[in-house]
C-alpha cells in the first residue's frame, strides 16, 4: 500500500505546468469571481431572514421580476428562431458578403450595451426614424415591454447563433440526404432529422441568451425607462438601491438574480448532460 | 427494375460543395463524366469500380438524384427519372458512412421512410411495426430495435442503413461504398451476405467501389471507370481474363513489368532475354501477373531471365516472392505453388530464372497474349 502510494506520489504527468497554469487560474478565479460573490454574501449576512424575504417580496420588486421574466423569455424565443436562421444561412448558403454578416454576429459582444442602449432608445422613440413610423399604427416601442425585449434579444443573439452554428457545420450532408432518398419532404427532413440534431444546441443557446436578458442592464434602461411596476427589469432595482445606499437591499434583489441565473445554467447542463447520454444509449 | 444510363455527362463548376454552378464550362472546371451508356438489366448487381476521381460516385449520385447531369437522360424501366427529385425516384441509398439518424433508436431509423409517407399512403402504424421487424429480422438484428446507433458497431450500423433503404421496397438500390468504413473480416461477412440477399430478393442494385476484390466477388457485371470514362464492363471473369487494356489490366491486379528491345522475336534486356513469338522488332513493354512467373533452377531454350529472390511471404494458399534483378526497373511479384517453394528450396537470397508462361502486350489496337515457353 505504501509503496503504491508513494508511486503514485511520484507518477509524473508528460504535459508540463500543470501545476502552475492551475494554480494561476484558480487565483484568479477566486479574485474575479468568487470574492465578489463572497462580500455580496457579506452583505446579506447583515439582514435577519424575515428582513430578506421583506425585501426581496416588494411587491414593486415582484413585478419587475415579472417583467424581466416576460421580457427575456420573449427574446429568448425570438432568437431562438432568429438565430437559428441566422446560422443555417451561415452555415448553408455561399453568398457575397457572408463573412462581414458572420463578423457582424459578434457586434452585441463587442458593443457597450450602453451604446446598444442608446441607439435602440433613439430608433424606437416616439420621433426616432422608426418609433416615427411605427407610432401612427398605434404601436409604441419604447418605454413598453416590447422595447425591453427587444433589446434584450440585441445583446443576447450571439448566443444562439455561436452555439447552433458549429453544430450545424458539422452536421453532414448524407443526413439530410438520407432523409430524401427515403421519400422526406423538405420541412419533414427539417422537423424529423435537422432539428433535433440542433436541438441541444439550441437549446443550450437559448438558455444562455435567457439568462443574459434576465441580467441585462445597460441595453435595456434606455429604452425602457423605468415606469414602476410597469417597465423596471430587476436589475434596475438593484440600481435603483445602490443609489439610496440600501447596499442590503441592493445585495438581496441580486442574489435572486445570481441565484436564478445559477439555477438555470446548471438545468440547462444537467439537461444537456441527459440528452448526450441518451443518444449513446443509456436513458437518464 | 432495369436502368438505363444513357449520354450522362457533368462537369463541375470551380468550386467543388456548395455551389450549384453546374452546367457553366470553362476554365478551372473539372470534368467528371464524359458522355456514359450504361444498360443495367431487371435484378443485376452491377459494381463500378474505379480508382479515387474517376467518377464512379458522381454516376451514382446522379442515378440517385442527389446530384444532376449536366445533360443526358436516366430511365428506371419505362420511366424517365431524369428530371424526378431524389425523394420521388424510388430508390434505396445506403451511405459510405452509414449517416443513421443519431438521435432515432435503429427501428425508428428503419421505420422513417414509411412514417415519412403522406398520410393517406402511410401504412397503420401496426403495419410498419411488422414491416420493420421483417427487415430487421432480414438483416439479423431483431433484437437490437430500440438500441441507438452510437451501440452499434460499424458493421451492424451498416445493416440498419441497408434495412432502411430496402423499407420502402424501392426500384433499384445504390449503395456508395458500402464496406469501405469497415474492417476487412466484416466487410467480408458483409459481403457475402449482401450477396445472399441479392439471390433472395433481386433488387437491381448498382454499387460504388474501389476495391478490385469486392467488385469481382459481388457483381453480376463490373464497370471499370477511370478519369470519368468507363473503361470495361464485363463480368468478373472475363474482365480478369480479357482486359481491354492496360488500365483495367493493371486496375485488376498486381503487375510485372518488362521492357526491351525486340529482335527476332526475342525481347532482350540488358544480360536477359526472353522469346516474344509473333512481336514485330522496335522497343516495347510486355506485362504479366505474378501468377504467370514460373521459376526455375535453369534457363529454358525460350526464356533467359536470372532473378534473385529478396522476400518471402509463405502465407496462404501460395507463396508470394518478390524478385529483383539489375535489368528490372522495379521488382516482380511472383505466387508460386508451396510444392515449388519446397521443390526449389527457396530462401532469400536464392538465384533462379524466371520462366513467364504468359506476357501480355497493350499497345496495339486489341490486347494480345504471348505464351513464350510454348513453341510457336
Amino acid at each position: 500500500m505504501i509503496a503504491h502510494a508513494l508511486t503514485w506520489r511520484r507518477e509524473r504527468r508528460v504535459l508540463p505546468g500543470f501545476g502552475l497554469s492551475l494554480g494561476i487560474s484558480l487565483t484568479f478565479v477566486s479574485l474575479i469571481l468568487l470574492l465578489p460573490l463572497t462580500s455580496l454574501v457579506g452583505q446579506l449576512s447583515q439582514l435577519s431572514w424575515s428582513q430578506y424575504w421583506f425585501l426581496i417580496t416588494d411587491p414593486r420588486l415582484l413585478a419587475s421580476y415579472g417583467v424581466t421574466l416576460f421580457g427575456a423569455a420573449v427574446a429568448a424565443i425570438f432568437n431562438a428562431a432568429f438565430g437559428l436562421l441566422m446560422a443555417w444561412v451561415l452555415v448553408r448558403y455561399e453568398f457575397p458578403g457572408k463573412r462581414l454578416v458572420d463578423a457582424l454576429m459578434d457586434l452585441p459582444f463587442a458593443l457597450p450595451t450602453a451604446v446598444a442602449g442608446i441607439t435602440l432608445a433613439t430608433l424606437y422613440s416616439s420621433n426616432g426614424w422608426i418609433g416615427r413610423l411605427l407610432e401612427p399604427l398605434g404601436i409604441s416601442i419604447s418605454y413598453t415591454w416590447i422595447g425591453i425585449a427587444l433589446a434584450m434579444a440585441f445583446t443576447s443573439i450571439p448566443f444562439v447563433v455561436r452555439t447552433v452554428q458549429p453544430v450545424l457545420e458539422d452536421l453532414p450532408a448524407e443526413v439530410d440526404e438520407a432523409a430524401m432518398t427515403l421519400g422526406a419532404s423538405d420541412s419533414l427532413a427539417f422537423r424529423r432529422v435537422i432539428l433535433p440534431y440542433l436541438w441541444p444546441a439550441l437549446v443550450t443557446g437559448t438558455g444562455l441568451a435567457f439568462v443574459r436578458s434576465l441580467g441585462e442592464f445597460g441595453a435595456v434602461i434606455f429604452i425602457a425607462g423605468g415606469k414602476p411596476y410597469e417597465t423596471e427589469i430587476t436589475s434596475l432595482m438593484i440600481f435603483v438601491k445602490l443609489q439610496e445606499y440600501d447596499y442590503a437591499g441592493a445585495s438581496a434583489v441580486a442574489s435572486i438574480v445570481l441565484a436564478t441565473s445559477l439555477a438555470l445554467l446548471l438545468a440547462i447542463n444537467l439537461w444537456q448532460g441527459r440528452f448526450i447520454k441518451r443518444l449513446h444509449g443509456g436513458r437518464g | 427494375m432495369s436502368i438505363r444510363i444513357s449520354q450522362i455527362d457533368k462537369t463541375y463548376g470551380y468550386k467543388g460543395h456548395g455551389s450549384k454552378g453546374h452546367g457553366r464550362k470553362g476554365h478551372g472546371h473539372t470534368r467528371a463524366l464524359e458522355p456514359i451508356d450504361l444498360d443495367i438489366h431487371d435484378g443485376e448487381l452491377i459494381g463500378l469500380l474505379g480508382p479515387s476521381g474517376s467518377g464512379k460516385t458522381t454516376l451514382l449520385r446522379i442515378v440517385a438524384g442527389l446530384e444532376q447531369a449536366d445533360s443526358g437522360s436516366i430511365h428506371f424501366g419505362e420511366r424517365d427519372v431524369t428530371r424526378v427529385h431524389v425523394r420521388d425516384r424510388r430508390i434505396g441509398f445506403v451511405f459510405q458512412h452509414y449517416a443513421l439518424f443519431r438521435h432515432m433508436s435503429v427501428f425508428d431509423n428503419v421505420a422513417f421512410g414509411l412514417t415519412a409517407m403522406p398520410r393517406s399512403q402511410r401504412p397503420s402504424s401496426g403495419e410498419i411495426r411488422s414491416r420493420v421487424m421483417q427487415l430487421l429480422e432480414m438483416v439479423r438484428l431483431q433484437d437490437f430495435a430500440e438500441r441507438f446507433p452510437a451501440q452499434l458497431s460499424g458493421g451492424q450500423q451498416q445493416r440498419v442503413s441497408l434495412a432502411r433503404a430496402l423499407a420502402l421496397k424501392p426500384d433499384v438500390l445504390l449503395l456508395d461504398e458500402p464496406f469501405g468504413a469497415l474492417d476487412a473480416k466484416v466487410r467480408q461477412e458483409l459481403r457475402r451476405w449482401l450477396r445472399h440477399l441479392h439471390e433472395e430478393l433481386h433488387f437491381t442494385s448498382l454499387f460504388v467501389t474501389h476495391d478490385q476484390e469486392e467488385a469481382l466477388e459481388l457483381s453480376d457485371r463490373v464497370v471499370v471507370m477511370s478519369n470519368g470514362r468507363i473503361e470495361q464492363i464485363a463480368t468478373p471473369d472475363t474482365l480478369y481474363r480479357q482486359p481491354a487494356n492496360r488500365f483495367v489490366f493493371e486496375f485488376l491486379g498486381d503487375v510485372n513489368r518488362i521492357e526491351g528491345d525486340i529482335e527476332k522475336e526475342i525481347l532482350t534486356c540488358g544480360n536477359a532475354w526472353v522469346a516474344a513469338p509473333g512481336v514485330e522488332n522496335g522497343r516495347q513493354e510486355l506485362l504479366l501477373r505474378p501468377h504467370e512467373v514460373r521459376l526455375d533452377e535453369q534457363p529454358s531454350p525460350r526464356a533467359h531471365l536470372p532473378v534473385s529472390v529478396t522476400a518471402v511471404v509463405p502465407v496462404g494458399a501460395e507463396v508470394r516472392l518478390e524478385l529483383e534483378a539489375d535489368w528490372l526497373g522495379e521488382p516482380w511479384l511472383a505466387t508460386i505453388s508451396h510444392a515449388d517453394f519446397e521443390r526449389l528450396a527457396i530462401t532469400r537470397g536464392k538465384r533462379l530464372f524466371a520462366q513467364p508462361s504468359r506476357l501480355h502486350r497493350f499497345d496495339t489496337s486489341r490486347p494480345q497474349t504471348l505464351a513464350p515457353l510454348s513453341v510457336s
